[in-house]
């Protein structure tokens, strides 16, 4: 039986590899028998699902714009590497 | 060679939103900016087929990856042995959850989305920059984790266990700040 540390530990590693069938036979099992795992798994995915949706905000966002004085530096740096 | 001014009023903003999209901090996305000029200046292969922005964006792409490695380079070995360790403050010593994951109230209404989204924004503020920078390659931008270890120059095992943590850390979290 696995314990809910490597419970916790195979579903995190189900979002970044394929499982081995024997693995997801086990997790299968504890998540029969664990909605606290259960729960987990769902969570971190709708925390992957929701920094995506950050991630999307801040770049989609016309308000956030390169601040002018970062603004001003680079075209001293563009000026400066011309000559 | 005029042309960079240009862009650089014609595609900043754009290209600081992408840079800070997934760096997440402004100063690392300015000097991202900058970098990603300097190169367009060095390196003139520019192929007017190819709109600026696009060769822009790729050059930007570069320079991100680049930060991002050095935010996970600093990894030393003793501290993955300590993270894989390290999980006491969310187990027993019988490997049973010490606080037991709670339901969470999906946010509905878009004004809930928002502080959901507020929420996250904080938590993962707090996260160590390299388990952000895992967070924005793995999660946000999926690259292969093949990709993501060669790049990061880190092994597989060291990766998952860095993800697992900050998730751990981000769901914890969220939990203590949403519910």
């Amino acid at each position: 039986m696995l314990t809910c540390k490597q419970a916790s530990q195979l579903l995190s590693q189900s979002l970044d590899r394929k499982l081995s069938a024997k693995e997801r036979l086990f997790l299968q099992l504890h998540l029969l028998i664990c909605k606290y795992c259960k729960r987990f798994g769902i969570q971190i995915r709708i925390l992957r699902t929701a920094l995506k949706k950050l991630s999307v905000n801040v770049e989609s966002d016309e308000n956030v714009r390169l601040p002018s004085d970062a603004r001003a530096r680079i075209a001293n740096v563009i000026e400066s590497t011309k000559n | 060679m005029e042309n960079i001014h240009h862009w650089l009023s014609e595609h900043g903003d754009y290209l600081y939103r992408f840079a800070l999209a997934r760096l997440r901090d402004p100063h690392l996305a300015e000097d991202a900016v900058q970098e990603t000029f300097l190169a367009a200046i060095k390196n003139p292969s520019f192929a007017e087929q190819s709109s600026a922005r696009t060769w822009l964006t790729g050059i930007l792409k570069h320079k991100i990856i680049d930060t991002q490695r050095k935010s996970v380079r600093e990894i030393a070995a003793s501290e993955l042995i300590e993270e894989d360790a390290n999980m006491d403050e969310f187990f027993d010593a019988q490997g049973h959850w010490s606080d037991l994951p709670q339901e969470w109230g999906m946010p509905d209404s878009a004004l809930e989305q928002q502080q959901f989204l507020a929420i996250l924004q904080k938590c993962l503020d707090k996260l160590p920059a390299k388990q952000q920078a895992l967070f924005m390659l793995r999660d946000v931008e999926e690259n292969e984790n093949e990709e993501i270890c060669k790049e990061l120059n880190i092994t597989a095992t060291n990766a998952w266990v860095m993800l697992y943590r900050a998730r751990m850390g981000m769901r914890k979290c969220l939990e203590m700040n949403w519910l």
